[in-house]
């Protein structure tokens, strides 16, 4: 009797959850598949929030910015770059720079929301952050999930990520109005950079790379107008490619010979 | 009003380039080298912010003991490449700047 229950509600929860169900069930996965990784950026928020005020921006300011900008990374940049009194081309272009893989994002699930209305694509378009975007292709990719509703696990995500982005960082802008500017909080950007920046160091050329653009930055740094930052991106960049290229050339030389 | 104007630019240059592909530039393939370039942009961007907080903490170069900034971060370095802990890593390079600020003042 009781396992007969038991059968029966577990069936009704699988449909209640199932994805393939119902848009609402697609929606509320996304959701939960979002917020393992919400938990992660919580600290940024309440860093960047915090870091923000400490520097004199205004409040509304540090809190519009997750919502303008939304993207996390050229937040704490351009926190950075305004309280150096950048020209507001140099923010702009540091922030396109900084954010250009987001176009990678966008190339890579258009296909999946070429059948949606503009409506939908606006929308969707503006909730791909980095964390939005792994748990949406993920779903999408997962081709034992045929679903008509995976736009909607898309927008789950989405949203599951915007609002904590909104709310942590409100939070840290609360707190950071408590904490005096003595505690030094502008170094906490370059100390979450630090702890970022070794998981992208896989091989050589990213070595490369983080070491000209940060020589390149410490030369630059005398330079007009901040551009010493776009400046050392850029040689960084192209010292990548430049490293990659020359191993897979010798590689394929060696090949041959 | 000029800051919020830098907002708004920064959100619509943001916001353009994750829509370029979904509903601007449906028909355009991003060129393969723009593709591998773009690997780099972290390593290259975050160095380009941590070496001059590092190194030239005050606007000059300061390659001393005396720069709390500069061991904090090797600490913090440090500790990113041997465990790869977030957490950790910020809670060590701000800690030990702070005990360093604590004792040299």
């Amino acid at each position: 009797m009781e396992s007969r229950l038991l059968w029966s509600f577990s069936q009704s929860a699988a449909l209640l959850y199932n994805p393939r169900v119902s848009s609402r069930a697609a929606f509320i996965s996304g959701f939960r598949a979002e917020l393992p990784i919400l938990l992660g950026t919580i600290p940024f928020g309440l860093i960047y929030g915090a870091v923000a005020v400490s520097q004199g921006l205004p409040a509304s300011m540090a809190i519009g910015m997750s919502s303008i900008v939304f993207a996390g990374s050229s937040q704490f940049i351009a926190l950075q770059l305004l309280s150096a009194s950048a020209p507001m081309l140099v923010v702009v272009l540091t922030t396109f720079v900084v954010n250009l893989r987001h176009a990678l994002y966008s190339a890579s699930i258009a296909p999946y929301t070429r059948h949606l209305s503009p409506a939908w694509k606006w929308l969707l378009a503006y909730l791909l952050t980095d964390e939005a975007y792994a748990v949406a292709i993920t779903h999408y990719y997962d081709t034992s999930t045929e679903s008509p509703h995976k736009h909607w696990y898309f927008l789950g995500a989405g949203l599951a990520l915007w609002g904590s982005w909104q709310i942590s960082t409100a939070v840290g802008v609360f707190l950071g109005a408590q904490i005096p500017a003595s505690w030094s909080l502008d170094f906490a950007i370059a100390i979450t950079f630090i702890a970022l920046v070794f998981p992208a160091l896989k091989d050589r050329a990213s070595v490369a790379s983080a070491l000209s653009a940060g020589l390149v930055a410490l030369l630059a740094a005398a330079a007009p107008y901040k551009l010493g930052l776009v400046l050392a991106a850029v040689t960084g960049i192209v010292v990548g490619l430049v490293v990659e290229s020359n191993k897979q050339g010798s590689r394929g030389a060696g090949a041959q010979g | 009003m000029t800051l919020w104007l830098t907002l708004l630019f920064m959100g619509l240059v943001t916001y353009a380039l994750r829509l370029s592909m979904i509903v601007l530039l449906e028909k355009w393939e991003i060129p393969p080298l723009v593709q591998r370039g773009l690997r780099f942009v972290p390593p290259a961007v975050l160095s380009a912010i941590i070496f001059p907080e590092m190194f030239r903490p005050n606007g000059t170069l300061d390659l001393s003991l005396g720069n709390a900034r500069l061991i904090a971060g090797l600490l913090a370095a440090l500790v990113a490449w041997r465990t790869k802990n977030v957490l950790l890593t910020i809670i060590v390079g701000m800690g030990a700047l702070w005990i360093m600020q604590f004792v040299i003042r």
